[in-house]
């Protein structure tokens, strides 16, 4: 065998190395949290309250964690997707929609923990929110608009131009086509986009530091509804500390005996909810994709 | 890319076509909803520089404190130097990216030039869901995990605390992987696949393909790649924060501890009241990692000006 038949062999053999490699690390962290929450992991655990001197639960949380996602997602998708139908339908190329564009990546090199500073500088402090979800979910809408944004766009940029230029045809107004024909078959691409920024928001925690708060609940009395009301879970303006924050604060704090435990499952739970939204936006996404083109 | 966006007319149509399009009520509410981020980069620059500057306004602390090697808040004289910030910062995000750039771009070529089917199905999921680890996930598994192995297993080398500069960059190279991967892999797929058959075609072996064409073809594209994932690797903050041991000097060796603006401001921010000098100083950090990240974003914009390949 030649020298360069030699070197050929070798390099296919780093590079194959190189991918068993990282997927072997990936495959044992999440075993590693697997082995690590069993037997603390239970519905008990996800449902009960922390407790101060044994084994508590994360349940108000989970809570603040899923309260703050659906927050966000209520400002980010409608904002995001309507940005985008801009972007992609009506922009063109003009110094304005580079000027948002430019805007979009600024905002994305931004990092989330500077984010949290803004957050508490403004909707913290100078809105007088205080720590609250809704400070929170402000932040997270700072960093996930303009993704939100761009992944509306891609999958508003990706239908056939014939399709648009077919519905024109029909005599359909520009806004007509994009409402029927365009909005309608970006809506996989869209929905994918969306699981993808609710994984990234679930897992956040320097954004929400400075902006959601610190402090452990205790309890929660889900009776309570009065939306004004800070100690009412329901309300956007109780302190909301989700579980990545607590896993954070739990480690800096360092006190009681379970901690490793607690913080190992909380961990699981995060590292569980990446699979699962990741799973999630590939089976929606590809149904979605079978219904809205007819294909098999 | 070919800008499908707007519908062909005849330019004879043009002013009765800016008529319409200006009384064209969707174009204007999508345009607000797009508008919404020039607006938030305005107010984020606004905040953050106002109160990046409040140290040298509010509390007149002169500037050549400021610009000193000397981290001292509660002593008094109060030293605020952010040198050592500013040098942690740059020094994990340098070792992170020396460390992970073999990896992430062997990775990108494995996928895009050597793996079969099945096992991309597998690696480009893998990476997916790599990208998703939250950052407080991996500072608890460098807490847990690596620091203890480092001081068990290599305190002879120097590791005796094992929170170290090293374990932080390992903890980022980690954190930044998929990121350069999956850029690179996205230019290393676009290089023509013209390129390919005509190098194999002159009897080169597919090393010597990537080795003399693709990769010279993908480089300012691999390049771009790197400075983002240093790009993210310099904001990162709790993960850094949770395994670096936030030792506020000059960073004096890779066993050692050292810290980062991120992970300062992280610590100290709940610590400290609104007002000081010591407060407003984690303010001025914030600034100068928007600075840096800003500057990032310039040079990758320069980068992207330039043709990879003609």
């Amino acid at each position: 065998m030649t020298r360069s038949l030699v070197w050929d062999r070798v390099a296919t053999g780093v590079f194959w190395a190189i991918g068993v490699f990282v997927v072997l690390v990936l495959g044992a962290i999440i075993l590693h949290f697997l082995l690590a929450s069993i037997g603390t992991l239970s519905l008990d655990f996800l449902t009960s309250d922390p407790s101060r001197t044994e084994l508590g639960g994360v349940g108000p949380i989970l809570w603040n964690s899923f309260y703050i996602l659906v927050l966000t997602m209520l400002i980010t998708v409608p904002l995001g997707t309507i940005g985008g139908i801009y972007m992609a339908e009506y922009a063109g190329d003009g110094r304005i929609p580079n000027l948002i564009r430019l805007s979009q990546e600024l905002i994305s090199s931004v990092p989330s923990i500077v984010v949290g500073l803004f957050g508490l500088a403004l909707f913290v402090t100078a809105l007088g929110w205080s720590f609250s979800a809704l400070s929170g979910a402000m932040a997270l809408t700072v960093f996930n608009l303009p993704l939100m944004m761009r992944l509306s766009e891609q999958a508003m940029r990706a239908v056939p131009q014939d399709e648009r230029d077919a519905s024109l045809a029909l005599g359909s107004t520009k806004w007509q086509t994009v409402r029927h024909v365009v909005l309608p078959l970006a809506v996989p691409g869209i929905i994918t986009g969306i699981i993808l920024t609710a994984g990234r928001i679930f897992g956040e925690a320097a954004a929400l530091i400075f902006t959601a708060g610190l402090s452990t609940p205790m309890h929660y009395d889900f009776t309570n509804f009065d939306l004004t009301d800070p100690q009412s879970p329901w309300s956007p303006f109780h302190p909301a500390t989700t579980l990545s924050v607590y896993i954070w604060k739990l480690n800096s704090e360092g006190l009681g005996n379970y901690v490793r435990q607690i913080a190992d499952t909380s961990a699981a739970i995060l590292v569980i909810a990446v699979l699962l939204f990741n799973l999630g936006a590939r089976t929606l996404g590809s149904v979605l994709h079978r219904r809205t083109t007819g294909s098999r | 890319m070919a800008v499908a966006a707007t519908t062909p007319r005849s330019s004879t149509l043009r002013g009765s076509e800016s008529m319409a399009q200006r009384l064209d009520l969707p174009r204007r509410i999508t345009f607000l909803a797009a508008a919404v981020v020039i607006l938030l980069v305005l107010l984020l620059l606004t905040f953050i520089t106002w109160n990046g500057v409040q140290i040298f306004f509010h509390s007149n602390v002169p500037l050549s404190n400021i610009l000193s090697t000397d981290w001292a808040p509660s002593d008094s004289p109060a030293q605020f130097g952010i040198f050592p910030f500013i040098a942690g910062t740059l020094g994990v995000m340098a070792l992170a990216a020396v460390i992970s750039t073999p990896l992430s771009v062997g990775l990108a070529i494995f996928m895009a030039e050597i793996a079969p089917g099945w096992a991309k199905n597998i690696a480009q999921p893998a990476m997916e869901v790599f990208v998703g680890i939250p950052s407080v996930v991996w500072g608890w598994l460098g807490i847990t995990i690596l620091v203890p192995w480092l001081r068990q297993n290599l305190s002879w080398a120097g590791f005796h605390l094992g929170f170290s500069w090293f374990a932080g960059s390992l903890v980022l190279s980690l954190m930044i992987l998929p990121t350069i991967t999956s850029i690179s892999y996205d230019v290393i797929a676009t290089v023509p696949r013209d390129m390919r058959t005509g190098s194999l075609a002159l009897g080169s072996t597919r090393w010597q393909t990537i080795r003399h064409v693709v990769l010279p073809a993908a480089t300012t594209g691999i390049v771009t790649a790197i400075v983002l994932g240093m790009m993210r690797a310099a904001g990162e903050a709790l993960a850094v924060q949770m395994v670096i041991g936030n030792r506020p000097v000059m960073p004096t060796g890779l066993t050692d501890p050292l810290t980062t603006l991120t992970s300062q401001i992280t610590l100290d921010m709940g610590n400290t009241v609104a007002g000081e000098a010591w407060n407003e100083a984690l303010w001025t950090m914030g600034l100068v990692l928007l600075i840096i990240s800003f500057a990032f974003v310039a040079f990758v914009r320069r980068l992207s000006r330039k043709k990879s390949y003609a």
